[in-house]
């Protein structure tokens, strides 16, 4: 096992490395890579949501002006491997969802391709297709596991019995809409075969992930795919494994003369092919004694996927660690549906999962007529209800304490709908938090010295999240030397193999590589190496994993006021405190934080996408009608931590942090409004129609 | 989105000549909404007459007290201006209320006026729409209809018009100077946009190669006392759910020491309700004359909704114009009531 490192870089907030190249414009993204003689992609996309393409007219694309060609499932590569249903695009005339891909355009400009690619008239058969998610359907499916490998349904002990003999009884269905993760940056890909095989330029979250998946599917050995992503605009989830455009423009790239291709999905393409989450419909059932200690918890969840793919969201899971009980059950079962694939997004599971039962606890301390954190507190495990393994860090109680403290919550009058500030009516709430704590073994780091640098790379990503600047902490502390004397390179599969950036695991698991490396490099070459020393080093797996139940915690913290004749809502204030291990560069760390928390108060208030069943899409598909927050909705928000190292967690102490800060945020949000309101709404998005 | 030809107007005859001659031209001001048409695939014209060179930015006053608005007028500018600012608070409310800082920057008064619906429908050419396709259907009726109108809608056609400042000016008895081939004419703002009936492919009265020239605001010292009151999703940078318009006198004398005082006039328009600014007629009404009172303010916007008709996702807008026109009326009369 690698040894614990000492932090002296870590821990210090210094300054963005990437910072100044990316505001000044010079930080290659995908769409910025120089290549030569680019020509430009644009997809075709079917506009019926089931049935068979019954012809495809490019006549008229192909005479404009700058048409290189069109692609058509008559010339597209043949496939290796089309078991993925999502990936297997232009192999036959099927059609699964509306705004599938079925051809493209390559022209030698993207407004050329664009307009050709509206020339091309399609002719479909139609079948009736079926879009329309409801916990009531007859032929909901329970999947074989869930997200993440877990178990679809869990019971323990005899949960309707508890519920029957259970002085209080909580029982009540939550909803929330289907999101788009909407990456700044959009999904780009730039394609070109060459005698080595396919070079891909790609807005990914994992290089190395992108070419184990795409390998089979195009019939290539491993080495054959190149892939490059230094700098990444956000991913969310959405760029964790390539989705269709990938294969879309590797297709198109056969047919542009050896030209690499260029496609960047507008901001409409995103909310049909670059996943999304599930809508859920949660019933959740608790039961409990007068003084709120839970007998019973039941988390049944209703969600969907596409027929084409499935993805079954781990919604309950959180259920089955998160507070004490003895009789649990939880269940998953999907609708399968002629619709859009979902996909990860920001903490799949966790943030969807916590939204119903964290309203239900507020419901059960108002139930109790217990204050909401002190019914969490009485709830809590003492090991983790589902493995019965000891936890290996659990601060939830200390967290829910100190942000109890910050934010003036012993004041708190728990009467609703009882405060009055000019016109609007305010309140406050709370949620818990937590996300797994996870690394995945077999990254590998290499190091070399040379020109009196230590050169570290890993084929590891930065989605804006600060990798580069907080491996380079690592790095630097893992040899024993200044961040100034460490060169890192990252995003590139000609770099050695790393795990994803999902999962919240990036960082851990890169870490422990680079920790490992610099450990073996110091035992060989000693503090004063020569030009050219260079060694790899795997990280290992870490053996605390098996023993522990290792998650990170936190508590939300909201302040809430509801206009009292129009609805209108507003988040006045927000705190979050997290308990996430080291932290390993405050500035980069908090602005992850803040940002969960911020994209929590859009799933609180905002975000929706709105399926319209009748035709299988989603109709808000741009940024003018799907809200996220603007400036104007992030008043006083504020995100700190405890100050922890957590001795399970590898050698640097240290759990990720990407997603942490989204979770719990959009029930605190909602236990605020009913505060506030009396009102107790289930369903997000709290929008303004819902309080008058 | 299609090749397309580009002249910038010199002189606002020649741009009228060019647009009136061809079918397939339209003129181009900031480009924020026509752009995005054809982009989009809903718009496309084969020449754009780019107007924004003409002489038509000016803010000026009119002898009757008013002020003279050029069509080019940017959104922030207008927004800023001293006379706007002072003299009619409830259209520089209007417009900073509307889209981003960077939009308002390009969006023009004529262009703004001119912005069509953003029903998701109207703006998706894969569905049908009696607007953009005319005959094809209305996809909202049964659709998403969150965003669309409850009053003087039809079968045809549900969709809201967007503008905001579109609803102040409707409150101030604005009028619109349009010149067109055959010469300049006048109308009221509130007789530019149509209800939709059969015809919702048609939003205003404009004929094509209409070019709208400058806006019009009488003098109306009162409009000191107005507000505009928004009501949407999200704090910034969101459509409409239901805007009010509004601008009260109360009648000199205010009544003896401590009694309510009286309404002499009042202008009320609402938007986010129909596929025009809508003046609340039947609410102004109700209230001239009458007093300052919680009672008479519900009982103008009730005389108001009496015709509302929602089609499903959006009945709460009924209380929703209700509840804002009734704050907007406390707001306006406040130190008073
Ligand atoms: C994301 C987003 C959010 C927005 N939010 C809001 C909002 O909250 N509230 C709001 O009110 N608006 C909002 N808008 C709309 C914006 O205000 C309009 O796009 C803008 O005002 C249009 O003005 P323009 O000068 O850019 O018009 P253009 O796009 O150039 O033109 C629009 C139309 O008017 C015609 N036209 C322009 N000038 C004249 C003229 N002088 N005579 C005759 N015809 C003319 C053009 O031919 C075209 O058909 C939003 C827009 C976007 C993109
Ligand atoms: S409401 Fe009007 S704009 Fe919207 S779909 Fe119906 S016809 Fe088209």
């Amino acid at each position: 096992m690698t040894a614990p490192l000492e932090a002296r870089a870590m821990g210090s907030s210094i300054e963005r490395l990437d910072g100044v190249a990316k505001v000044t414009g010079t930080a290659p993204y995908a769409w910025e890579q120089p290549v030569e003689r680019p020509a430009y992609l644009h997809p075709v996309q079917s506009t019926i949501a089931l049935g068979r393409v019954t012809g495809i007219d490019t006549s008229a694309a192909e005479a404009l002006d700058g048409v290189i060609a069109v692609l058509t499932r008559h010339n597209a590569l043949r496939l290796e491997d089309t078991s993925d249903g999502e990936l297997a695009i232009l192999q036959d005339d099927a059609v699964g969802f509306r705004g599938q891909f079925i051809g493209g355009v390559i022209a030698e400009t993207p407004e050329t391709a664009r307009e050709a690619a509206a020339l091309v008239t399609v002719t479909y058969d139609q079948e009736a297709h079926d879009a329309r998610l409801s916990a009531d359907r007859d032929d909901l499916d329970a999947p074989d596991q869930v997200n993440a490998g877990f178990p679809t349904d869990t019971v323990q002990g005899d949960p309707d019995a508890a519920l029957a003999g259970a002085a209080v009884v909580i029982d009540r269905t939550y909803t929330t809409p289907a999101e788009h993760n909407n990456p700044m940056e959009p999904h780009t890909t730039v394609a070109q075969w060459t005698d080595n095989g396919l070079v891909l330029y790609d807005s990914t979250q994992g290089v190395h992930q992108v070419r184990r998946a795409l390998a089979p599917v195009f019939g290539l050995p491993i080495e054959r795919i190149h892939v490059t992503s230094p700098h990444v605009g956000g991913g969310f989830g959405s760029k964790g494994l390539p989705h269709s455009h990938v294969i879309l423009v590797a297709m198109a790239a056969q047919l542009s003369g050896g030209r690499p291709v260029k496609l960047a999905l507008t901001r409409q393409q995103l909310f049909s092919v670059a996943g999304y989450r599930t809508p859920t419909i949660q019933r959740v059932r608790l039961g409990a004694d007068r003084e709120g200690r839970l007998t019973a918890i039941v988390h049944d969840v209703v969600e969907q996927t596409s027929k084409i793919k499935e993805f079954a969201e781990q919604t309950a899971v959180p259920t089955r660690m998160m507070y004490a009980a003895e009789n649990r059950r939880t269940t998953h079962r999907l609708a399968r549906l002629d619709v859009p694939v979902p996909s990860w997004m920001r903490a799949p599971g966790e943030c969807p999962g916590m939204f119903g039962p964290e309203v239900a606890m507020d419901e059960l301390a108002e139930a109790c007529g217990v204050d909401p954190i002190e019914v969490r507190v009485r709830n809590e495990p003492h090991i983790d209800p589902e493995s019965g393994r000891p936890f290996a860090n659990r601060h939830l109680v200390a967290c829910l304490r100190e942000g109890a403290r910050r934010f003036g919550w012993e004041q708190r009058d728990h009467r609703p709908r009882v405060r009055l500030d000019g016109d609007w009516l305010a309140g406050t709430g709370v949620a818990s938090s937590t996300y797994p704590a996870r690394s995945q073994p077999g990254s590998v780091a290499r190091i070399r010295f040379a020109d009196g640098l230590f050169n570290v790379s890993i084929g590891a990503a930065d989605l804006g999240t600060g990798t580069w600047t907080v491996l380079t902490q690592v790095a630097a502390d893992a040899l024993g030397v200044g961040v100034g004397d460490v060169r890192l390179e990252i995003g590139d599969t000609a770099l050695p193999k790393a795990s994803i950036a999902g999962g919240s695991t990036g960082l851990a698991s890169w870490g422990t590589a680079i920790a490992e490396a610099g450990e073996t490099f110091l035992t060989k070459y000693g503090t004063e190496p020569e030009d050219g020393d260079e060694l790899e080093a795997a990280a290992p797996k870490n053996p605390a994993a098996d023993e522990y139940a290792m998650h990170s915690f936190g508590a939300q913290f909201a302040e809430v006021k509801v206009h009292r004749f129009t609805g209108e809502i507003r988040v006045s204030r927000m705190l979050g405190v997290f308990s996430a291990g080291r932290i390993v560069n405050p500035r980069t760390a908090r602005s992850q934080f803040l940002g969960g928390m911020t994209m929590g108060l859009g799933m609180a208030l905002h975000e929706h996408s709105v399926m319209d069943p009748r035709f299988g899409i989603i109709v808000n598909h741009d940024f003018a009608e799907y809200h996220i927050p603007a400036n104007a909705d992030v008043l006083d928000m504020d995100a700190i931590w405890l100050d922890e190292v957590d001795e399970h967690a590898g050698p640097l102490g240290a759990r990720g942090i990407g997603e942490i800060g989204i979770v719990g945020a959009a029930a605190a949000i909602a236990n605020a409004a009913y505060h506030a309101t009396g009102v107790r709404v289930r369903d997000l998005p709290l929008t303004p129609d819902k309080f008058l | 989105m299609k090749p397309f030809d580009y002249r910038r107007a010199v002189a606002p005859e020649s741009a009228i000549a060019d647009v009136a001659g061809n079918p397939e031209a339209a003129y181009l001001a900031g480009g924020t909404n026509l752009v995005d048409h054809m982009k989009l695939g809903i718009a496309e014209p084969r020449l754009l007459v780019d107007i924004t060179s003409l002489p038509l930015d000016e803010v000026a006053e009119t002898q009757d007290g008013g002020v003279s608005i050029g069509a080019n007028v940017r959104n922030s500018d207008l927004a800023a201006h001293p006379l706007i600012r002072s003299r009619y608070p409830v259209l520089s409310q209007a417009l900073l209320s509307g889209a981003s800082g960077q939009l308002r920057n390009l969006a023009t008064t004529g262009g703004n006026l001119l912005q069509r619906t953003r029903c998701v429908y109207f703006q998706d050419v894969t569905t049908p729409c009696n607007k953009r396709a005319p005959g094809s259907g209305c996809s909202a009726l049964e659709g998403y209809s969150r965003y669309h109108a409850i009053l003087g809608a039809s079968d045809d056609c549900i969709a809201v018009h967007p503008s905001d400042i579109a609803v102040a000016l409707a409150a101030l008895d604005a009028t619109v100077v349009v010149q067109g081939p055959s010469g300049e004419r006048s109308m009221a703002l509130t007789d530019l946009h149509r209800l939709p009936d059969s015809r919702p492919d048609l939003d205003t009265v404009l004929e094509h190669g209409d070019l709208i020239t400058a806006v019009r605001l009488p003098g109306l010292p009162w409009a000191e006392r107005s507000a505009y009151r928004k009501v949407r999703d999200r704090a910034s940078y969101a459509f409409a759910l239901v805007s009010v318009a509004g601008a009260v006198e109360l009648e000199d004398d205010g009544g003896a020491p401590g009694e309510v005082p009286v309404i002499r006039q009042v202008r009320i328009a609402l938007g986010g309700v129909a596929h025009k600014p809508w003046r609340a007629t039947l609410a102004e009404e109700t209230l001239r004359g009458v007093q300052a009172t919680h009672e008479n303010f519900r009982a103008a916007a009730d005389a108001e909704l009496e015709r509302a008709a929602p089609v499903g996702d959006n009945a709460f807008k009924v209380p929703m114009v209700r509840n804002t026109m009734i704050s907007v009326l406390h707001e306006l009369t406040r130190e008073y009531s």
